[in-house]
């Protein structure tokens, strides 16, 4: 799960990592308070869940309350569009009235899980405000890695090696040492999948702040952090996501035509794949889960017909837990529910798969059957083109 | 033979007394599992539907040698009962939970290492020796005992490929699902080197999926040490970027972990691709010569 740079910000304060003074608004008004109480140049920044947003116009400088009026007028309620948004763009809701910093270095610092060694990992680079992926790329001797032991942690020489690696001393590199550990504290405690801070700052003043920050959680660990799950921010997701996860369903929503309601996460992304190589685009990415019900079922079903782009739906299921019958038994309900208004073709193999196709057939429903995955595929693809 | 597990594996169910758990108890034991029993914390002494209750694992170990765990405990909890399944000595834990915290994994594998146990998954189907011993949630009956070793991250995907393989009268030897976590016990590699040195597997199905580099080690591995056929599909193929695809594990970052990178990998090591899920069982077929 994602949440807003100002919600990361009140975290990182509430585990003691420095970070500029500010606060949210929602309206110009707000901001202008918001200016006026930090006095002197602020920066207002638009909060959305992508990065980019200086380069689109989603972040501007103003001397004084006035100027903060007018910056967030101009970007509250903007659709910004940034490589990491979909091609419309984000509306903006809120904004990050900030005190501007006199900044003298950008640094970065990220804390996350490295799989092949089955810890966590904090990079520190000096290359910061760059894309950090550019500068592993091209010269990944400018980063530097400490691996936490899994139930330690990070100790204080690993700190000292990152700030070391940051190329800091004596006052700078104490807040350093500090900021590490304090950060890591709060990637564990939170159950952070990501702990990012791009720049990491000197001032010209001779502090070390955030002046970003990105977190993101652990979904499988929300059930632990309730205050964290109540940062979710819904406006932020595409509302078939949302809707799908209200019962339990794993739908990701794509550009192309031929909606797939599949089981299992695995079977799901080859049966995307199998409609790319018979000349089509998947619509979404949907996973039942291995033991839907024939409600979930039927609600799957209607979040991915509501998609308008959704010109055929292909359901492609071996049944292991998942019944055959059960499945059949949700997909008839949906379509006497909603109708059948668009083609559907059915692929069932595995537990009760003989029981499934009766009731199917029993059903009178139009729906087209398919011998295997391949054939299930061609004739979903055939029949989206019309 | 076959490996990891067999028709003299003893198993203990860890959460018998749940839904999924005593579902899926019942299910072994029909398919000709020794399941020995269970352990639930708290209900130790009593029966459910059929089976022995125990409070500890180790209590399992001691009354009924148990030799396996298989674990349907509910994620806040799954860590701990592979850890007290690993304390118990129990040699071979098979973990079916899913939604286990990253954090809670990353200590539990820690905690194993230098014990004698070796974990499966967790979020994984488990893994079944046709005709011996299912020790998970697969469907049995589509299974048929012969010469395939399969190894896979994903469930129902492992099931469509052993499908194809039976519907063509082709057996496995053993099929084991290691999980789409981003943290799991045992590793591609560490199921090659099994089916690499058991004599009953005469060829290898691979699935793969985006995400991490487990399969870019496995390719490594093959081009190495493995001598016989291998035989791989990865999907995820059309998967956007940063985006979960259901398993916590299968997502692109950071332009890593792609299906092309792996695909490549493991065709400089000597694997055949497979580019369609359709075809997975029929290329099998080509390469053993059937």
């Amino acid at each position: 799960m994602k949440i807003h740079e100002y919600q990361a910000k009140a975290l990182l304060r509430e585990f003691g990592v420095p970070v500029p003074a500010g606060d949210v608004a929602t309206t110009p008004a707000e901001a202008r308070a918001v200016a006026a109480r930090l006095g002197g140049t602020v920066v207002v920044k638009a909060q959305v869940h992508a990065g980019g947003r200086g380069k689109a116009g989603g972040i501007k400088l103003a001397d004084d309350p006035d100027g903060a009026q007018r910056a967030a007028q101009q970007i509250l309620g903007m659709k910004l569009k940034t490589p990491q948004t979909p091609p419309d763009g984000i509306l903006v809701r809120s904004v990050l009235v900030e005190a501007a910093s006199a900044v003298e270095r950008e640094l970065y610092l990220s804390m996350t899980l490295d799989r092949a060694r089955a810890t966590h990992v904090v990079m520190a680079s000096e290359a910061g405000g760059m894309d950090i992926e550019e500068v592993a790329a091209r010269t990944p001797e400018r980063i530097v890695r400490e691996w936490a032991h899994p139930a330690l942690g990070i100790q204080d020489f690993q700190a000292r090696r990152l700030a070391y690696g940051l190329g800091l001393a004596g006052e700078q590199f104490k807040q350093a040492v500090g900021l590490i550990r304090r950060l890591f504290a709060l990637y564990l405690a939170r159950d952070c999948s990501l702990a990012e801070i791009n720049p990491l700052v000197v001032t010209k003043d001779g502090r070390v702040l955030a002046l970003d920050a990105k977190l993101n959680f652990d979904d499988n660990a929300l059930m632990r952090h309730p205050e964290i799950a109540a940062l979710r921010d819904v406006n932020e997701e595409d509302p078939l996501d949302v809707e799908a996860s209200r019962y339990g369903l794993n739908y990701i929503k794509l550009d192309g035509n031929v909606g797939c309601m599949v089981n299992g996460a695995g079977l799901a992304m080859a049966t995307m794949d199998i409609v790319k190589l018979a000349g089509g685009e998947p619509a979404n990415f949907l996973d039942v889960g291995g033991g839907a019900s024939p409600e979930q079922i039927e609600n799957a079903f209607r979040i991915l017909s509501s998609d308008p782009s959704v010109k055929a739906v292909f359901i492609n299921v071996f049944g292991g837990i998942l019944r055959c019958d059960r499945l059949a038994a949700g997909v008839i309900a949906a379509v006497q529910t909603l109708g059948l208004r668009l083609p559907v073709v059915v692929r069932m193999e595995g537990t009760n798969v003989e029981l499934g196709k009766q009731m199917l057939a029993e059903s009178g429903l139009a729906l087209t059957n398919a011998d295997d995955m391949g054939d299930g595929a061609k004739k979903a693809v055939a029949l989206a083109r019309g | 033979m076959s490996i990891l597990v067999d028709r003299t594996t003893r198993v203990v169910v860890q959460g018998i007394t749940g839904r999924e758990g005593a579902f899926h108890a019942a299910r072994c034991k029909e398919y000709g599992t020794l399941v020995v029993g269970g352990v639930t914390p708290g209900k130790g002494g009593t029966t459910h539907e059929g089976f022995p209750v125990w409070n500890t694992v180790a209590e399992a170990v001691a009354s009924e040698g148990a030799t396996c765990a298989l674990i349907f405990v509910p994620p806040p909890a799954a860590a701990d009962a592979i850890m007290e399944s690993a304390t118990a000595e129990i040699p071979l834990i098979i973990c079916i939970t899913e939604g286990i915290p990253v954090t809670d994994m990353v200590r539990a594998k820690h905690f194993l290492a230098g014990r004698t146990s070796r974990l499966i998954g967790p979020n994984c189907p488990g893994v079944i020796t046709p005709d011996q011993a299912k020790i998970g949630i697969m469907p049995g009956h589509i299974h048929k005992a012969g010469p395939v070793g399969v190894v896979s991250r994903s469930g129902t995907l492992t099931y469509e490929v052993v499908g194809q393989l039976t519907g063509r009268g082709i057996g496995q030897s053993t099929c084991v699902g290691i999980g789409g976590d981003p943290v799991t016990g045992t590793s591609f590699v560490d199921v090659l080197r099994l089916f690499n040195d058991d004599p009953e597997t005469g060829a290898i199905m691979m699935i793969g999926e985006i995400g991490g580099t487990a399969e870019e080690e496995a390719a490594a591995f093959v081009k190495a040490r493995v001598k016989k056929p291998v035989v791989a599909f990865i999907c995820g193929q059309t998967a956007p970027p940063g985006r979960r695809m259901g398993h916590a594990g299968a997502i692109i970052a950071g332009g890593k972990g792609t299906a092309a990178e792996k695909m490549k990998a493991l065709e400089d090591a000597g694997a055949t691709l497979v580019r369609s899920p359709a075809d997975m069982g029929a290329t099998m077929a080509k390469v053993i010569g059937r």
